[in-house]
């Protein structure tokens, strides 16, 4: 019934689209009910009607826990529907293919790993599952897909991800929604859903200089070899193989180096220590933007260490 | 009106006629007169707050801007939301009704410390003040919400204005709440027990609680707000080791809770208007108590479900969804007694019962949508579209204003001594009831088809349902006008009031319309549990 | 005392109360209310400070390191001091007492009083050393950025209770000129009793201001 009004185009929407369902049902039957009650007792015991008023109440325990223990029971019900889905709409499948959204005031600037760069629009394969991995330039967005079912609020200074599989082919609407300043309901663009083959010739047309690769470039381009190269003479950590590493901190804890632990070591490196080490990296904060730090993590994604298998 | 009018009865003067100059009314220490101070300055804001609106349903009547700048939008969205919560909703019924019912209720001669009640208007117009000079001033374009780092680094508008009017009209709220506390505990006269208060001054005493110990939290996360745009602290700052995420938990943590400061008063005028409408006794009036508080401490407990997809963990969404369908429960029981006490009543559908019929129908289209939020994997669907917009109206102007309007259709007799019309009362409430509808059942259709919020342009298969809003907005504005008029005119030349037009059970109705000064001749002495109507 | 006056009668209770007990219990009861409130009011800050703490506890314990515990320290057992002798006058007060109450309350603003002086020889000290963000901040270092959020938040939490005490050293003063005018008596005392509770709010908050921002983690 609620596809009518929207089109479900995601593993999600049908799911989505049952709890909804349901929702207005009982919702509809409460509404008749309760409406219903208070019509019909409003013209039965109107001032003046003869109907009968003795005995008005005399025990109202029974009905008092009834109604309140049935809605509760309901709405239980309900919450344990809704979480099993919620799980599976926040933890994406291993295989998932990145794409990597930096939402800036006010656009969303979109990059493949093959380098396919889009401004306000994502192209993406049918039936195969995507995880968007975002951050923002500046304030807080929310990348949303009514037809997918799926938001997710964009954060400065963090990443948040965003995962499904598209299983219509089309155009779907992407809006912001996060309040964000002056063109904040312009922030819109589309999700472009192709076949499979049609969107590797796609990613072949738009094929640009990969993300590694491009990452590879910065790393030449700020000169971080000068520090982190095997000739330097500065004592800094070897970033091949630090990808999903454990690292061991200088204040005793251990974190393993992921997105968010790379972005911040670029952009706020006083933030984590590594132990043994002097805190010298400068922060390139202002001189380079989040596209640039995820192309540099997709460079150290693409780079194991010697004898190490790909992360 | 189908009372017979009782001619004036002969004793002293009311409050109304004790000093008529301006510095009786400013420097009053008479509960009654301040809750007309009130009265008078939360009308002005909700007109202010109402421009504002039909600036936004005239603008969203078309996709693409035709009245005004993208820039001008936001701030109109922006001084709706900061006027119509802090200045009209969160006071509105506590701080008129509230003042002028509840020592009358319990039978005392005023409030506990009428002094600070007296303090808590002028706090009020120095807040509104500020919030005017903020206005005048160009105005503030992030949201009623604040949202960091746009509010604290990226906005050029006057946020500190802003945040210091809110600030300050939030002791207003913390003192009344302070009042309202020591009042209900200490000042009850002789046989009013807790389990003999009428449901109003529960909802009262519930507000108070969570007025008291939620608005600290904003006033200081305001005062965080400001330190970040004067001094660039960076707690909230990303690029200073701050989390924008913080304030979300700052905000809603006091915002969750301030809904419920809005609501809960609305729940107890319906209680005692549906009670006289009846004339009978409210059914499960122990439930109705507990299920009052319960909704106060448990309110405290659901923010994060403002905050599904902020970037909070899975775990967290998990414990605040069920927390924030468990907070339903204790709302559906309202509902249901309600009903419930319509049952072998002997029911006379004046203005305040039309209101309160309607309260009920609107607050639980209201309620249920908000399980449809509750559900996380709905929410991640809804949150930040206009459902959300509809579900929030239909609880805040569906649910309180509509309660207001009733609470002061029905103690207006006893308030000014006047009768108003009552046809065009009743026509006017079946009026703001369709209006309502109109104006705000599309908009659940406009969020679900995925329209977000705050959106100067919409894609233009949004259009229709946009229009048919707009037009319902009109007819609501007229319906808001109407009451004015009458209520106005019903100053000058409506019939006086009996002490008790409505034949209702209640200590306020024992004193003559309007009462005097000091409320009562002598102490009452209570006997009777509250709605002591003949069975 | 020389000569033994006559007990002074009690105010008659304001007109909205039945009585002077239900007068003194409300009084005391509000001022509990909004002793509440300013737990929730300074509560946000803790929050936030807590969260800054775990999110950067090298950072915040190496700028913990840098305020004065000695003057800290001085400072935690004046405000004690104080609620002593505060406490000691509102007791003297209800014993029928006139005299000593004057001077205990006396104290007690004084002690208030060399608080904020001490207080203010820390700001100084930081301001000399570069430690005000925005201002005059000389950290230099790989924490710098973190030190500077525990610096204003250090700057904020102790500055808004010493506005706490500000406002408490000027009521007490008050309260002090009125009980040497014979305001007070052993049958009423409740603007002292509701300063007296004021003032332990702000003592209080104190207590739990100086382990978690001087103390912890220093050692560390």
């Amino acid at each position: 019934m609620t596809a009518a009004l929207l089109p479900a185009a995601s593993n999600f929407a049908g799911s989505v689209d049952a709890l909804f369902d349901a929702l207005l049902a009982l919702s509809a039957l409460v509404v008749l009910g309760v409406f219903t009650a208070m019509i019909w007792f409003c013209i039965k015991y109107r001032r003046g009607s003869g109907a009968d008023r003795s005995n008005r109440h005399r025990r109202s325990l029974g009905v008092e826990l009834t109604w309140t223990l049935v809605p509760f029971a309901l709405f239980v019900g309900l919450f344990g529907w809704s979480i099993g889905l919620w799980e599976r709409m926040r933890t994406p499948p291993a295989d998932a293919a990145p794409v990597y959204v930096v939402a800036k005031q006010w656009m969303w600037k979109v990059q493949h790993p093959g380098g396919q760069r889009e401004i306000n629009t994502l192209h993406v394969p049918l039936g195969q599952p995507i995880r968007l991995l975002m951050t923002s330039q500046d304030v807080i967005h929310s990348f949303y897909v009514p037809a997918f079912r799926v938001k997710q609020d964009v954060l400065p200074g963090q990443y948040t991800q965003l995962w499904f599989i598209a299983d219509k082919v089309g155009t779907w609407h992407l809006f912001c929604a996060e309040y964000c300043g002056t063109d904040h309901s312009r922030m819109g663009g589309s999700i472009v859903v192709m076949k499979t083959a049609d969107y590797a010739r796609w990613l072949e047309a738009h094929a640009d200089v990969s993300m590694a690769q491009q990452g590879a470039a910065l790393y030449r381009q700020l000169g971080c070899s000068g520090c982190h190269g095997a000739e330097s003479s500065v004592h800094a950590p070897k970033l091949e193989g630090l990808y999903g590493r454990r690292v061991p901190l200088s204040d005793g804890s251990w974190v393993v180096a992921d997105d968010r632990y790379i972005h911040d070591s670029i952009m706020l490196p006083r933030k984590q220590i590594v132990a043994g080490y002097a805190p010298i990296m400068p922060s390139f904060e202002g001189r380079i933007g989040e596209d640039d730090v995820l192309a540099l993590i997709a460079w150290m994604k693409a780079h194991p260490a010697p004898g190490e298998r790909d992360p | 009106m189908t009372r017979p009018e009782s001619p004036v009865p002969p004793h002293g003067a009311s409050y109304l006629e004790a000093g008529y100059s301006l510095r009786s009314w400013l420097l009053t220490h008479d509960h009654k007169r301040i809750a007309i101070l009130y009265t008078l300055s939360i009308t002005f804001f909700f007109a202010l707050g109402g421009i504002a609106a039909m600036l936004i349903r005239l603008e969203l009547v078309t996709p693409n801007g035709t009245l005004m700048s993208a820039e001008t939008y936001n701030k109109a969205f922006t001084f709706h939301g900061i006027v119509m919560v802090w200045f009209f909703l969160i006071p509105s019924i506590p701080a008129t009704l509230g003042n002028f019912l509840l020592p009358l209720m319990i039978g005392a001669r005023d409030v506990a410390f009428p002094r600070l009640n007296l303090f808590s208007w002028y706090l009020y117009m120095v807040g509104g003040l500020f919030t005017i000079a903020m206005l005048l001033l160009g105005g503030v374009d992030t949201g009623w919400t604040f949202y960091t780092p746009f509010s604290t680094m990226f906005s050029n508008t006057h946020v500190i204005l802003a945040a210091v009017g809110v600030f300050v009209v939030g002791f207003s709220s913390i003192f009344t709440g302070i009042n309202f506390i020591v009042t209900v505990h200490s000042m009850r006269a002789p046989g009013m027990t807790w389990y003999r208060l009428p449901l109003f001054v529960w909802s009262m005493y519930a507000v108070a609680l969570v007025m008291v110990l939620a608005t600290p939290v904003l006033a200081m996360t305001l005062s965080l707000i400001a330190l970040e745009r004067l001094f660039g602290v960076g707690i909230f700052n990303p690029a200073l080791g701050g989390d924008p995420v913080l304030f979300e938990h700052f905000f809603w943590f006091y915002s969750h809770p301030a809904v419920y400061i809005m609501v809960l008063p609305a729940m107890g005028v319906v209680s005692e208007l549906i009670t006289a409408g009846v004339h009978r006794r409210i059914f499960g009036y122990k439930f109705m108590t507990w299920s009052m508080l319960a909704i106060a401490v448990i309110g405290f407990m659901v923010w994060g479900h403002h905050m599904f997809v902020s970037g909070m963990s899975t775990y967290a969404g998990v414990v605040f969804s069920v927390l924030s369908f468990i907070v339903a429960v204790p709302s559906a029981i309202k509902v249901f007694n309600w009903t419930a006490s319509l049952y072998k009543g002997d029911i006379e559908f004046s203005a305040p019962m039309l209101y309160a019929l309607g309260f009920i129908g609107l607050f639980l289209l209201g309620g249920l949508t908000g399980l449809f939020l509750a559900a996380t994997a709905l929410d991640v669907s809804l949150t930040q579209t206009y459902f959300v917009v509809a579900h929030f109206h239909y609880i805040m102007v569906g649910g309180s204003v509509m309660a207001y309007l009733g609470g002061i259709h029905f103690w207006w007799p006893k308030i000014t001594g006047r009768l108003y019309h009552a046809g065009i009362a009743r026509f006017a409430a079946i009026l703001m009831f369709v209006g309502f509808n109109v104006t705000f059942f599309p908009q659940y259709i406009l969020g679900y088809e995925g329209m977000p919020r705050r959106y100067h342009d919409y894609l233009p298969q949004y259009q229709m349902w946009n229009v048919i809003s707009s037009a319902g907005a009109v007819v609501l504005a007229v319906s808001y006008l109407l009451p004015l008029a009458y209520l106005l005119w019903s100053l000058r030349y409506g019939p006086r009031a009996g002490d008790n037009p409505w034949q209702a059970k209640g200590l306020e109705w024992e004193t003559p319309s309007p009462p005097p000064p000091h409320n009562f001749e002598s102490v009452p002495l209570v006997t009777d549990g509250p709605y002591a109507y003949e069975e | 005392m020389s000569a033994i006056l006559p007990m002074p009668a009690a105010p008659p209770a304001e007109e909205q109360f039945d009585d002077a007990a239900q007068q003194r219990e409300a009084a005391t009861f509000g001022m509990w209310a909004f002793l509440a409130t300013e737990v929730l009011f300074f509560g946000v800050l803790f929050a936030g400070y807590t969260v800054c703490r775990v999110t950067y506890p090298a950072a915040f314990a190496a700028a913990s390191r840098s305020t004065d515990m000695l003057l800290g320290t001085i400072e935690t057992a004046v405000l004690l001091t104080s609620s002593c002798a505060v406490a000691l006058a509102l007791r003297d007060l209800q014993l029928g007492g006139r005299r000593v109450a004057f001077w205990l309350l006396l104290l007690t603003a004084a002690l208030g009083v060399s608080f904020l002086v001490l207080h203010g020889f820390e700001y100084y000290a930081e301001y000399q050393e570069g430690l005000v963000p925005s201002i005059r901040y000389t950290v230099v270092g790989p924490r710098a950025q973190h030190m500077e959020l525990f610096y204003c938040l250090y700057y904020f939490i102790t500055g808004f209770h010493s506005l706490h005490v500000t406002i408490g050293v000027a009521v007490l003063i008050t309260m002090a000129v009125r009980t040497r005018r014979g305001a007070f008596s052993a049958a009423y005392s409740t603007p002292v009793e509701l300063t007296a509770l004021y003032w332990h709010l702000v003592d209080i908050v104190w207590i739990f201001v100086f382990p978690l921002v001087y103390l912890v983690g220093r050692s560390g």
